[in-house]
């Protein structure tokens, strides 16, 4: 398909010819982004599109178009570019305009020159993102986000037109083993750079060499830490969760970026750039920087982190973005019908999506409170509350309230952290993106939770609770043990109660602390009652104890048919996304109720309770697919927690007979 | 020193060149040293008053041209740019406008048409500009005088010009005063020059690179035809601030470049002090020929051959007596206030030269007027290719602290925050509507529902009351600060309360009971492992001053945390004896704590001290104790299940509509804090007193005291308060009126001893209520009796004697009861307990 090879190997010439034709008039630029828009709407075309989370990057033809699913993780400064400028060759003369839009490097031909001083010079300004995978995406949505593209037969044919050998998905897991393999070897040997740098691992190449970057073959998740000769320690690509990998990658972004904040998630359609004059420019820049007085603008390190080599944080340049409202790649990107037309949508979306899955939603749900009934080890009260803390997500606001939040802590856990292990395991199979955070008295002292800005490098440095909005976070507490928390710890107890209770991490600036909102959904495991503060305690009451955990739990996991659990998936994404209300009517029984309540029982029922069951029949609602509050589902919330709360009586009676 | 004389006498403009065309480069001996001269005898001046010739005659004779003193001081190099110089003062290099100016007469050579070129000769005369700009020097020149010599400020504040007579021409007394102390720079308030002419305004916005060195030109010869005597380190600079082009780094865009502007951050960096070359001294190895070369942006360009000797490759740079200026490098981060919610703040940086150096240090806010500048980055010789950004940074011409006024102590200003004339009017409109009161207390974390008292008390505690300074009548400070504790049930939402003033309050801290030390809450003293260097670290009461520091359960503090509240809270100070520091901080805080009581609910039956276990000489400091009980009656929970459901369905827009935004609020008691200090009026200082005095009297009915001056003044803090809400300068009987009730209403919750009903601020201030002291002493006074009437024996059983006082009294007396009777016994020297046995004396 020679077209598609046209657009897609090679975008500048597109680019180049809109510039030529529309040159005199700045509407240039429109016509690119809409020459790609329409582009990238045809049948599936944006599956074509090689993209950057699941071609490692030796595989990558520079200049061609990619795309990117990714967070924002810090934000730069913006910068000033050359938009326009004009060649001279100085030999004949001849004056040449060329575009700076989508590049680096200002090029121009062997016998050419650029004319700095130029009145046709055009000065524009972009902005530069730092931006790393969606920390704690689980497998699946890389396997099946890429599956789509593999399926696709053009993507072979550009593939192996382009002489990249796209090895399929399994031919990446070998070297995820050695990977991990000197991961370990390397933390045993450099304890201290595992406290430093959550990457903990690294490997020598050598980029600066030579005049070419050499993309080394066993670099297959495309060079995590390359140590060249003159950046002594390797450096820290400042992924939020410890033993991430993927690329980190500068994204240039030319419009509305104001409309993007940290911790977004983006989709991003734009140019590869891997020029290797971007990491020699670098390594000049630093010899010179000794004698040159406009270089010591910056240090070293602030060079480092803002301008790192290409062939480790590779740069795109942004042409169609999108912010994601979730990853989940069984869902169109966007789901209101509305918005779907305004929306820059670039998926070819179905229009009766939600309403066709709506209409087998009750069997999927009845199916899904099994399998968890299953994992939970028979515990179908705790299954419920489960479903519910998955679908729940902040999404509102009051004053400093956030609404919506479901803290479960699920206590009276198995003591053996196979458990807890593989609940995880199964919950990562069921959301796009989660991560267990062991809270051992060791974890707490020495990981940093909250990000904090550097201000000798300029840069945000991340921690494990900057993290996209609806991930989930599994706090495994049942492997605290009784020790000693040091300075560091109790910050980021108090940080992880912060998120909990408010939905926000306070970013240190080191003269100020800034608010960043966020909506994470955690779920604490623990033996007794939480040390952190939680919306609803589910005491965990097993009814099988099966002999052998491990296996119980593998098994139980391949008896789901994949097509299944697709649909769990699907589930589970999608409610979070229905809006829902209230009606009069229903409130006026709300009120009623409570009232009554309050009378017979004034002791035990708060207007903590009231939020509570507010909330368990909100979700209750939707989890069924109804987008109301019915009397029903309001009885069956007073239900659950009447059973919920009697379990934790009858907890607290037990453990005072064994005092 | 004839020849020179000479010169003197010599216009001013041309003086300089003809010394100039005298200097063969070699060093000159005469350029006088400013700093020499000054030091000179002040007998001198009055011998030698008038002619000025006859200093000069002294000054070779302490000028030693082989001192390597006298290299190097920026005096004995005066031969530097050929501008207008005057006798005795030398010209000084503005590298905060250097670099790209050679970059334009670049440009003219290569492609400017000819006619349009004029450098700034006079003789040319008035039609011709500076190449590039609109700007035309003679013009120019003439406007920026008669702005100085004419230019009254209208709306002058006197805070601002401390000394000036404002109806006097503002920027002339600023020269006198220049003459006066020394200090060769002219500020210049850009928004003073906008009213006076747009147009000039728009110049020096437009093109300072040219417009400013005219403005030091014309201030110089004001300057010198006026204090022709006067002799300066260097000669004037103009430093315009206050650009209007005040705009956050967030708008900076590419036609911001070589524009005047001003922005406001904090820095974060600052780098060391990087010498930089403003000219190169090259000497010939063979014929020792010298000659300087000036630097081209950033790049000296060394002579290959010797014009002297014609020997290539001969010239040596001679580092000693090359020119370097002072630079440094300032990272500038956007002040957090500027910044949209969820994204990083952006740096620029800044490059600072000679003297203001230095002047920053990293946390300090500063408003930063300067040159906004993009320099491509360098082609690489190697790589046809360049790199297709440009670097920007500011070059600064002036620095404004944004809290200088921190530093200065009492009367400052709690706010620098610049209200738009039409904001102003808004709040203004606001502050007169009859309900303002209550609109505010509505508006106020309107998601937690009623509380409406508790809510006007930290209302009140928002806008705080008027500070007095009694110092010179040695009182010190009067506490302008409100403080409240509120206490209750576990879940009553307080935590919610103290969040939201904590994001309301631009300067407030939230710190929890259970986690912080008094180290947390004070100042620490660290010493930095680079520098070895002694650096105090504050607290959260420290960077709360001015503000509000909120302490969420209070209950969970350790005494020794607690103990450091008791300085805060009344003398409003904070004393750290620390690794050899030993000083006192401005702690100006007011303090809303929240406390859980003891048992996990709040019992009913016990007073408040006996519910939340506080010593009772904290809980006096606090102006308003509130009880957050969770009320059992049924229209109230009807209400309030009816306003959590709405919580769970309303959609975010209509909740906003609803009440009065966050940031209006915000605004509001900002412009309050600042400009509204309300004095006492005569009707209510009546008032108050008459309120004291009832108060006073209610206890003495009963034979206990009942108030004490604490709560008077609380009375007054929170009148003026309330008359601030209004906007008011004046405290009157209504502001009076609402603190009374809510004074009442709080101690009405607070301070009732659950034994009689009665209200009885004893409670708060000695932890016990009157009955309850009156019943401890009857009982000393029943178990002495019961002593006396078992006779002589010198020992008694501890539990036998117990036993026997409860036999006999009529009230259930429980051990703790008893042990407090001994106690008292014990004090009064009438018997001694020991173990088990009670022995009398």
């Amino acid at each position: 398909m020679p077209c598609v090879a046209d657009w897609l190997n090679n975008p500048f010439s597109i680019v180049q010819g809109i510039f030529a034709q529309h040159e005199p008039r700045s509407d240039w630029e429109k016509k690119v982004t809409e020459f790609f828009r329409e582009k990238l709407k045809e049948n599936n075309a944006t599956n074509w599109v090689p993209s950057l989370n699941d071609v490692p990057l030796h595989y990558l033809k520079p200049n061609s178009l990619v795309k990117f699913r990714c967070m924002v993780q810090d934000m730069f400064d913006p910068e000033f570019y050359m938009g326009v400028y004009e060649t001279v060759d100085p030999n004949t003369n001849t004056r040449v305009l060329h575009f700076g839009k989508y590049r680096d490097v200002a090029e121009c031909g062997p016998q050419q020159e650029i004319d700095l001083n130029s009145s046709q010079t055009v000065t524009l300004e972009r902005q530069t993102f730092y931006c790393v995978p969606v920390p704690g995406e689980s497998a699946w949505v890389k396997e099946i986000s890429f599956s789509g593209v593999v399926l696709n037969p053009e993507f072979y044919a550009y593939t192996s037109a382009s002489q990249a050998r796209v090895s399929p998905s399994t031919s990446y897991t070998p070297s995820r083993h050695k990977r991990s393999y000197e991961e370990d070897e390397d933390m045993e040997l450099h304890p201290s750079k595992q406290k430093e740098q959550h990457m903990g691992n690294s490997s020598v190449g050598d980029i600066h060499g030579c005049g070419e970057p050499k993309r080394l073959e066993t670099e297959a998740s495309a060079g995590q830490h390359l140590t060249s000769p003159n950046c002594s320690p390797p450096l820290d690509l400042n992924f939020p969760l410890p033993g991430e990998k993927g690329p980190a990658c500068l994204v240039k972004v030319y419009e509305s970026w104001e409309s993007f904040k940290v911790n977004d998630i983006l989709e991003v359609y734009g140019i590869l750039s891997v020029d290797p004059v971007l990491s020699i420019v670098n390594s000049e820049e630093r010899e010179s920087s000794a004698l040159d007085p406009m270089e010591c603008m910056d240090t070293a390190e602030e060079q480092r982190v803002h301008s790192p080599p290409a062939s480790l944080v590779p740069r795109i340049h942004v042409i169609l973005a999108q912010k994601l409202q979730h990853i989940n790649p069984l869902l169109p990107a966007c789901l209101n019908e509305e918005e779907s037309k305004t929306c820059e949508s670039l998926s070819t979306t179905s229009p009766y999506f939600v309403s066709n899955f709506m209409s087998e939603l009750s069997p999927v749900r009845a199916e899904l409170l099994g399998f968890l009934t299953h994992a939970l080890l028979g515990d179908s009260l705790a299954a419920e509350y489960l479903i519910l803390h998955l679908i729940s997500t902040v999404y509102a606001r009051r004053d400093v309230l956030p609404l919506g939040k479901f803290t479960v802590n699920l206590s009276g856990c198995p003591r053996n952290s196979i458990f807890t292990e593989h609940i995880y395991h199964i919950i990562q199979q069921l959301v796009p993106a989660s991560y267990r955070l062991q809270m051992t008295i060791e974890n707490m002292n020495r990981s940093h939770f909250i990000p904090h800005k550097d201000y000798a490098a300029n840069r945000l440095v991340s921690g494990v609770l900057q993290l996209a909005s609806n991930t989930s976070l599994v706090v495994d507490e049942t492997v605290l043990e009784q020790g000693q928390l040091d300075t560091t710890g109790i910050h980021n107890v108090t940080a992880l109660g912060n998120l909990i209770t408010w939905q926000k991490v306070d970013y240190d600036f080191s003269y100020h602390q800034m608010e960043f909102p966020c909506n994470i959904n955690v779920l604490i495991t623990s033996e007794g009652r939480s040390l952190l503060p939680s919306d609803c305690q589910v005491h965990l009451q097993p009814q099988i104890i099966p002999p052998n955990m491990e296996e119980y739990m593998n098994s139980l996991l391949t008896a789901v048919l994949p097509s299944v659990l697709n649909k769990f998936r699907i589930y589970l994404s999608l409610l979070r996304l229905l809006d829902y209300s209230i009606s009069d009517e229903v409130t006026k029984a709300v009120e009623e109720d409570f009232v009554e309540m309050r009378k017979t029982d004034p002791e035990s029922i708060t207007a903590d309770d009231l939020h509570r069951t507010l909330l368990v029949a909100r979700f209750l609602s939707l989890s069924a697919g109804q987008t109301t509050l019915s009397r029903e589902r309001w009885l069956r919330a007073k239900q659950l927690e009447a059973l919920r709360k009697a379990r934790l009586q009858q907890q607290k009676c037990v453990n005072g007979n064994e005092l | 020193p004839a020849a020179r004389t000479d010169e003197a006498r010599s216009p001013p403009s041309q003086r300089r060149r003809a010394e100039d065309a005298a200097s063969t480069g070699e060093l000159q001996p005469l350029p006088t040293s400013p700093a020499a001269e000054a030091r000179s005898p002040g007998a001198q001046d009055v011998l030698f008053s008038s002619p000025p010739q006859f200093r000069h005659s002294a000054i070779p004779l302490d000028f030693d041209i082989s001192s390597p003193l006298t290299y190097g001081t920026p005096s004995s190099r005066v031969e530097g740019t050929p501008r207008s110089g005057v006798r005795g003062t030398p010209v000084r290099q503005r590298p905060d406008l250097g670099s790209v100016r050679k970059a334009r007469q670049v440009d003219l050579h290569s492609e400017g048409p000819a006619e349009d070129v004029v450098a700034s000769d006079q003789s040319l005369g008035q039609k011709l500009v500076i190449w590039g700009t609109d700007v035309n020097v003679t013009s120019c020149k003439e406007k920026f005088q008669r702005f100085l010599q004419r230019f009254i400020d209208p709306v002058a504040k006197e805070d601002e010009d401390i000394g000036l007579d404002l109806n006097e021409p503002r920027y002339m007394q600023r020269l006198e005063e220049i003459n006066m102390v020394g200090e060769p720079f002219l500020n210049v308030n850009c928004d003073h020059l906008r009213s006076f002419d747009e147009n000039l305004y728009r110049q020096l916005i437009c093109y300072p690179q040219e417009v400013i060195p005219t403005f030091d030109m014309a201030a110089n010869e004001i300057f010198f035809d006026r204090y022709p005597d006067s002799i300066l380190e260097h000669q004037i600079q103009v430093r315009p601030y206050n650009a209007l082009k005040t705009r956050n780094m967030r708008s900076l865009n590419p036609e911001d470049i070589d524009q005047l502007i001003t922005i406001s951050g904090m820095v974060i960096r600052s780098s060391q002090l990087i010498p930089e070359m403003q000219e190169a001294f090259f000497k010939c190895q063979v014929c020792a020929f010298t000659t300087r070369v000036e630097i081209d942006r950033g790049r000296i360009a060394e002579p290959s051959v010797c014009k002297n000797c014609n020997t290539t490759h001969s010239m040596a740079l001679i580092h000693n007596r090359s020119m370097f200026s002072d630079k440094q490098m300032i990272k500038l981060q956007e002040s957090p206030e500027d910044m949209p919610a969820g994204q990083t703040p952006h740096t620029v940086a800044l490059f600072a030269h000679n003297d203001l150096v230095d002047k920053v240090q990293p946390g300090d806010r500063v408003n930063v007027t300067g040159i906004y500048r993009a320099v491509p980055i360098r082609v690489n010789s190697r790589v046809s290719n360049v790199k297709s950004v440009y670097k920007t940074h500011i070059d600064v011409i002036h620095y404004r602290k944004t809290d200088a006024k921190r530093l200065h102590g009492v009367d400052e200003e709690t706010e620098q925050k610049i209200f738009a004339e039409e904001r102003v009017e808004i709040l203004k409109e606001l502050s007169r509507k009859p309900d303002i009161y209550e609109r505010l207390s509505a508006a106020l974390a309107p998601s937690i529902y009623e509380h409406e008292d508790i809510k006007k008390g930290i209302l009140l505690q928002l806008f705080g009351g008027s500070r007095k300074d009694f110092s010179q009548t040695g009182r010190g400070n009067f506490r302008a600060e409100i403080n409240i504790l509120l206490c209750g049930d576990p879940g009553t939402s307080k935590s919610q309360l103290l969040q939201y003033v904590y994001n309301l309050v631009p300067r407030g801290q939230y710190t929890s009971g259970r986690g912080s030390s008094a180290v947390g809450l004070t100042a620490y003293v660290m010493k930095d492992p680079e520098t070895r260097q002694l650096v105090l670290q504050t607290g959260a009461l420290v960077l709360s001053d001015n503000g509000i520091c909120c302490i969420d359960e209070f209950d969970k503090m350790n005494e020794s945390t607690r103990s450091v509240l008791h300085e805060v809270m009344e003398q409003q100070t904070l004393s750290i004896a620390k690794a050899g520091i030993i000083c006192q901080l401005n702690a100006r805080t007011s303090i809303l704590a929240a406390a859980n009581p003891i048992e996990s609910q709040w019992n009913p039956k016990k007073t408040t001290i006996e519910n939340i276990q506080l010593p009772h000489t904290l809980l006096s400091r606090f102006d308003l104790i509130f009880l957050m009980l969770d009320p059992r009656d049924e229209a109230y929970d009807r209400r309030l299940a009816r306003h959590l459901v709405s919580l769970y369905y309303q959609t975010e827009e209509k909740m906003e509509e609803e009440y009065m935004d966050m940031a209006v609020l915000r605004d509001y008691i900002a412009y309050a804090r600042t400009f509204v200090n309300p004095r006492l009026s005569e009707e209510a200082s009546q008032a108050l007193i008459e309120a004291y005095v009832d108060m006073r009297k209610i206890g003495s009915g009963r034979g206990m005291v009942s108030a004490y001056p604490r709560q008077l003044e609380s009375l007054i803090r929170l009148a003026e308060a309330h008359a601030k809400i209004r906007f008011s300068g004046k405290v009157e009987t209504i502001d009076v009126e609402e603190a009374k009730r809510l004074h009442r209403e709080a101690l009405k919750q607070s301070a009732t001893d659950p034994r009689t009903g009665i209200v009885d601020v004893s409670i708060l201030t000695t932890g016990m209520s009157v009955t309850a002291r009156k019943r401890k002493e009857e009982l000393a006074q029943a178990l002495r009796k019961l002593i006396q009437s078992k006779g002589k024996t010198p020992a008694l059983k501890y539990q036998q004697l117990f036993d026997d006082l409860r036999a006999q009294s009529e009230t259930a007396v429980t051990k703790e009861m008893f042990e407090e009777a001994l106690r008292a016994l014990a004090d009064d020297d009438f018997l001694t307990v020991t173990g088990k046995t009670v022995r009398l004396l």
